[in-house]
């Protein structure tokens, strides 16, 4: 098939001969194990290395609400660590509690990751950063007007100028120290993972049967591939709802059609509910989805097949999902640059009552404890 | 004599190198064997998929978009382009998968 009215351009299909088939079959669980190990380090971008202070004013952007148009919704509000940097929902909530359509993805490890979302609408972190702030249903922040907000608070011009020497406070500064700052989480050591280093008790008899599963019959290797358990791809995996996620951007692509980006399974289970859509509440009704309850169509991903799992390796395989919770690190919450004490343009926007004159003290007391300023 | 063949190896090396009829590139554990790769105008790629899972090769680059399509293990796909430019081919299925084409 063709697309984007590319003239001329021809292909061939043709099937050989090939020794994957054999070589897959062929791989035991010593050898899959191989294919597990946690990298030495997190990859950080040639054109925004990491640097420990635009990690930490990453860190105070990422949980300051007052990047938001209502000045009440931070990046942290709906990537909350405590719910391994989702929010537990089915649907995100954004501006003035506006239901969201899909589930809210979690940060954690996107320092691997490839295309940003869903359905991948951002090639970067950096871009990514950007986007649910200046989305009007999401933190509806006017993004022409972010740098002077955050420009009238003293502290974040001081962080901004040491973070980024060159020229401070940018709009593309606040994407890259939040990239930057998103980069460092990154889950932690699990009992997988003790077992994939030698510790042969770190792990169940059951959850290395699933293990065996995961990687052979219920087939998960073939999207959640790797130590991240992600190909960073897309792929329709049949639930039944009309989103079409990819499709959106690849609008002439058929597998594109109703796919979404490959989640981490680490943390899972901190998780649920599950899938794109938050439609399945438990790894076992996920489990039963892969199992054979998917749709079926055009899009649909080949790696779907029927797995036909009897309930004890349902178990199983749960039992391995189960060991995918690290011993993460606690996240501490960052004292924010506190507003100028001099009423500035921020503090103005805030106040109505001021009727976009300085904000008087006693109009100030009066708004911080929910009273009209007379 | 040894000046003259170092002369046509020269200049028919590099022809071979610009306008290559068809250069093979295989995709194995989500990866494709070349990162970038020069043609010349009508040239082809040979996408070999000697992987376990489907891929899908496509462009969105203005004026030279396509897409082969799923692209099962053990198919082979022909692609040919017959506009001179840069060219940037993902799979649509691993985005991690990149190459860049100039075809000149």
């Amino acid at each position: 098939m063709l697309c984007g009215g590319a003239a001329a351009i021809a292909f061939m299909v043709t099937l050989g001969t090939s020794s994957w088939t054999t070589e897959a079959a062929a791989k035991g669980r010593a050898e899959w194990k191989t294919e597990y190990s946690r990298p030495g380090e997190v990859p950080f971008p040639e054109e925004n290395p990491y640097t420990a202070e635009k990690s930490a004013l990453g860190h105070k952007l990422f949980f300051d609400p007052r990047l938001s148009g209502s000045d009440y919704i931070s990046c942290g509000t709906c990537h909350n660590p405590s719910f391994s940097w989702g929010d537990g929902l089915p649907t995100g909530f954004g501006h003035k509690m506006t239901k969201l359509g899909r589930r809210t993805p979690t940060i954690l490890n996107s320092a691997w990751g490839e295309l940003m979302m869903w359905d991948g609408r951002f090639e970067s972190l950096e871009e990514q950063a950007l986007g649910p702030m200046g989305a009007e249903a999401e933190m509806n922040q006017q993004l022409d007007s972010i740098v002077e907000e955050l420009a009238a608070i003293p502290g974040y011009r001081t962080l901004f100028n040491m973070a980024f020497p060159a020229d401070g406070l940018t709009i593309e500064n606040i994407g890259k120290a939040i990239a930057t700052y998103e980069r460092t989480i990154v889950s932690g050591i699990a009992p997988f993972d003790r077992w994939i280093a030698g510790e042969e008790s770190a792990m169940s008899s059951a959850a290395k049967r699933g293990f065996d599963l995961y990687n052979n019959k219920a087939n998960c290797v073939a999207c959640h591939a790797g130590w991240n358990m992600t190909d960073s791809g897309f792929h329709d995996i049949g639930l039944p709802d009309d989103d079409i996620g990819r499709g959106n951007v690849l609008k002439n692509v058929v597998k594109m059609q109703h796919a979404f980006k490959t989640p981490t399974l680490r943390n899972i289970v901190q998780r649920a509910p599950y899938m794109h859509d938050g439609s399945l509440g438990t790894l076992k009704e996920v489990i039963d989805h892969y199992s054979d309850g998917f749709t079926r169509r055009d899009s649909l991903s080949d790696e779907m097949k029927p797995l036909k799992l009897s309930e004890d390796e349902k178990a199983d395989l749960l039992a391995f999902l189960l060991t995918l919770e690290g011993a993460d690190p606690m996240v501490a919450a960052p004292i924010l640059p506190a507003n100028d004490q001099v009423p500035g343009a921020w503090l103005k926007r805030l106040s109505p009552a001021a009727g976009g004159k300085a904000e008087t003290p006693e109009c100030r007391t009066a708004r911080l404890h929910l009273r009209r300023c007379k | 004599m040894r000046l003259l063949s170092i002369v046509i190896v020269l200049v028919f090396g590099f022809a071979a190198n610009t306008t290559a009829a068809e250069v093979a590139v295989t995709q194995k554990g989500r990866k494709f064997s070349e990162k970038k790769i020069e043609l010349g105008v009508g040239g082809s790629i040979k996408f070999i998929n000697d992987d376990d899972v489907t891929h899908n090769i496509h462009s969105t680059t203005k004026g030279h978009a396509f897409d082969v399509g799923a692209q099962k293990p053990g198919q082979t796909i022909v692609h040919t382009f017959d506009k001179a430019g840069k060219v940037k081919l993902r799979c649509a299925i691993h985005p991690k998968m990149k190459i860049k084409v100039t075809v000149k």
